[in-house]
């Protein structure tokens, strides 16, 4: 009899623990902020590597605009942009990843739709980049535009993106068979195609100029002019949380509007005694915006300091390597491009 | 009455324990999923799954459903497994039984083929057979033709397609055959266990499974036309075969390396099976003055099957199971289609994870319960 009831303390005792893990689970809803801040550091997740938006060099160090993301939000929360921690996922994982709760943000050239961002519990925060998907072809072909496509032609492409469902649409419209020849990682697709398993890759445009920097010969390659369809991608983080949301979002915004009103990384103190309250506000002197989140008045002075505005990280991750030294839509709403930010007020 | 409670007491306490667990996660699931809004259902089962497929068995395109694109995935799940499980057996048994042979180069060179590709990780051999083997291949316009007709390219092997005409005769004519063969094998053991008679059955089914088809090509009007695949240009650089059926390089790389990893395993156990019969068996059956085919054919494959065949079974499981290894060059299987595509269209991640592994399951469990059925039949009868 004693045995038993060694046995079954030990069952009472696991059970407690069980039960302790599902209390602290509940207790973590709506909290990220007050998690990262006790981890000290920022949980993001970031592609397999695609030059310009999240690649690791040699070191292990991660660059890119969608790294600087989350290097943002990470000035302001923690201050200090290089506590981050990245998580390499493909385009299938990654929504697993961020609803599970094993990222907390989720970074990694992401096309904003309404299915995902209503179905499947994600939110997404902004658009840190316009995109289009676009097509490439070897220049030997002769092929100058989508129109010249026949039928039998083989596609390559990763699975689980939006270019899948683009790529039949745009088939389909114009009464083209063709071949769907669909992996998992984007350097199987990139190897794929280089080595002649498919006339044409289909991605987003900015991504078809970045891997073309990893060919063979990227001179014998093009990115054909058509663009088959809108791709804003930006930052996403799990639904539930709308003050993490907020963060994200306003981390996202203050480099964009850094950029507007000239403050840099360099100028960022200077401003401080700038005339313009829009400018004092940005940089902490003037306003109490940080309390709405919870965090101090210097979080936005931090991410232009330790980050920088969106025209510098564009110029250093995308212009400078030569991936897309045309910023296109992507440059501001006065200049002519599509970024419009609201106020920081 | 102390001893009983003690008996069942643990037994009680095992089932809650695990019913417990079982509760666990599944009230955290659902809690999770409130949070974060997500719906569970099996609902997007027949909503339009609007991706297309490379390669797929069945009718198939983006305006299916999700549940046609599942059973395209299963299909191609299937077919992959059913080529190399039997190319894995007839490359197995050939090594195994090379393992024994007295000849010291077939002996070895069996050796080496076993140690060398059972010794090599799956992945790396599917990344080998899919990236270095098949992309030394030729660009269409480039490849000459194999066997006359078919062409081996980089963007698959084309082989000309079927064009019957009364292939329904045809089939009935197969179809007589099988059941006149198993006619005749039963009549011929009565006559053996009746009258000690013996007639020559393997000749005479062998005669029948040739004759009695090619007789319809003559009297049935059963005939037969071939589309031969072609050339046709894509562009100024680019070309692609045009009719005929195409096989994609995914596949003959995926069957390629699952039949010849597995075949390593299956040579092994068809070993295992002959050396575990006794010496003196085969002595035995010589001095009752049974030939070598005889001895081959009644006593030693009978007793050796019943130690090959459940450790084959696990062989043939295992091959099902790493198929899903198709994900990683593209060939659209169970997981790259439903468990990969279809799960990130939707996002109904737990649904379709849940489907996917009820249907590996089943599918293991059939290919058990057959090899089961199989291995009862050869059993020793106990009378």
């Amino acid at each position: 009899m004693f045995k038993v009831i060694k046995k079954l303390t030990s069952f009472v005792a696991m059970f407690a623990v069980l039960f302790a893990f599902t209390t602290e689970v509940m207790a973590k809803k709506s909290k990220t902020l007050k998690n990262t801040q006790k981890k000290g550091f920022v949980r993001c997740g970031v592609s397999q590597g695609l030059p310009g938006f999240s690649n690791a060099d040699a070191s292990g160090n991660w660059t890119g605009v969608d790294v600087d993301v989350c290097r943002a939000v990470a000035a302001a929360v923690l201050g200090d942009a290089n506590k981050v921690k990245f998580t390499p996922l493909s385009a299938k994982e990654r929504f697993t990843a961020l609803t599970s709760g094993e990222i907390d943000i989720l970074s990694r050239n992401t096309t904003w739709t309404l299915s995902r961002d209503a179905d499947i519990g994600l939110t997404f925060v902004g658009v840190n980049f316009y995109d289009g998907q676009g097509f490439m072809v070897r220049k030997n072909s002769g092929i100058t535009s989508v129109n010249q496509f026949k039928n039998g032609i083989s596609a390559c492409t990763n699975i689980g993106t939006t270019t899948e469902l683009n790529m039949r649409d745009f088939f389909n419209s114009r009464g083209i068979s063709y071949e769907p020849v669909a992996f998992e990682k984007a350097d199987e697709v990139v190897a794929a195609y280089d080595a002649g398993r498919c006339d044409t890759y289909t991605t987003d445009k900015s991504g078809l100029a970045a891997q073309r920097t990893k060919m063979k010969n990227p001179d014998e390659h093009m990115v054909l002019p058509e663009t088959i369809s809108k791709e804003p991608l930006g930052p996403v983080v799990r639904q539930g949380d709308a003050v993490w949301e907020d963060i994200v979002r306003w981390s996202l915004n203050t480099m964009i509007e850094a950029e507007e009103y000239g403050i840099t990384s360099s100028n960022a103190d200077s401003m401080k005694t700038s005339d313009n309250p829009a400018i004092k506000r940005l940089v902490g002197a003037e306003g109490e915006l940080g309390a709405a989140f919870g965090l101090d008045n210097d979080w936005s002075l931090r991410i232009i300091k330790q980050v920088g505005n969106y025209g510098e990280s564009y110029k250093r991750n995308i212009a400078d390597p030569g991936i897309l030294p045309d910023r296109g839509p992507n440059q501001l709403w006065t200049k002519g491009g599509i970024l419009y930010v609201p106020p920081a007020r | 009455m102390n001893n009983k409670i003690k008996k069942i007491l643990p037994q009680i306490i095992t089932v809650l324990f695990v019913l417990g667990i079982f509760g666990f996660f599944t009230f955290n699931a659902q809690n999770n999923m409130d949070n974060r809004g997500i719906d569970f259902g099996f609902g997007f089962l027949t909503q339009e799954s609007s991706f297309d497929v490379q390669f797929s068995l069945i009718e198939y395109s983006g305006s299916h459903s999700y549940a046609r694109a599942y059973l395209v995935g299963l299909l191609n799940t299937l077919l992959v497994s059913f080529i190399s499980i039997i190319f894995c057996t007839i490359l197995g048994v050939i090594f195994g039984v090379a393992r024994l042979s007295s000849n010291y180069l077939f002996r070895n060179s069996a050796a080496w083929y076993v140690e060398f590709f059972r010794n090599i990780p799956l992945l790396l051999q599917i990344f080998f057979w899919y990236y270095a083997a098949l992309r030394a291949l030729p660009v269409p316009e480039k490849a000459g033709p194999w066997f006359g007709v078919t062409y081996m390219t980089i963007k698959g092997y084309y082989i000309p397609s079927f064009i019957w005409t009364n292939l329904d005769i045809f089939l009935y004519s197969i179809l007589a055959v099988i059941i006149s063969i198993i006619i005749i094998s039963t009549y011929a053991k009565k006559l053996q266990e009746n009258e000690g008679k013996q007639i020559p059955v393997f000749y005479i089914s062998l005669g029948l499974i040739f004759v009695l088809p090619a007789l319809t090509f003559f009297i049935g009007g059963v005939s037969l036309d071939f589309e031969i695949p072609a050339l046709k240009q894509l562009s100024k650089t680019s070309y692609v075969f045009d009719g005929g059926i195409g096989l994609p390089p995914e596949l003959i790389a995926l069957v390629l390396a699952l039949s010849l990893y597995t075949s390593t395993f299956v040579a092994e156990c068809v070993r295992a099976g002959i050396q575990g019969i006794g010496k003196g068996q085969k002595e035995a059956a010589a001095s009752v003055g049974l030939t070598p085919n005889q001895i081959l054919k009644l006593v030693v494959m009978p007793q050796a099957l019943r130690i090959i065949i459940p450790p084959t079974t696990n062989q043939y499981l295992n091959l099902t199971k790493n198929s899903s290894l198709a994900a990683a060059i593209a060939y659209p299987d169970l997981v790259l289609v439903f468990a990969g595509t279809a799960l990130m269209q939707t996002g109904k991640a737990i649904e379709i994870v849940s489907i996917t592994m009820l249907t590996y399951l089943s599918i293991s469990l059939a290919i058990a319960a057959i090899m089961n059925w199989y291995n009862k039949k050869i059993e020793i009868k106990e009378k």
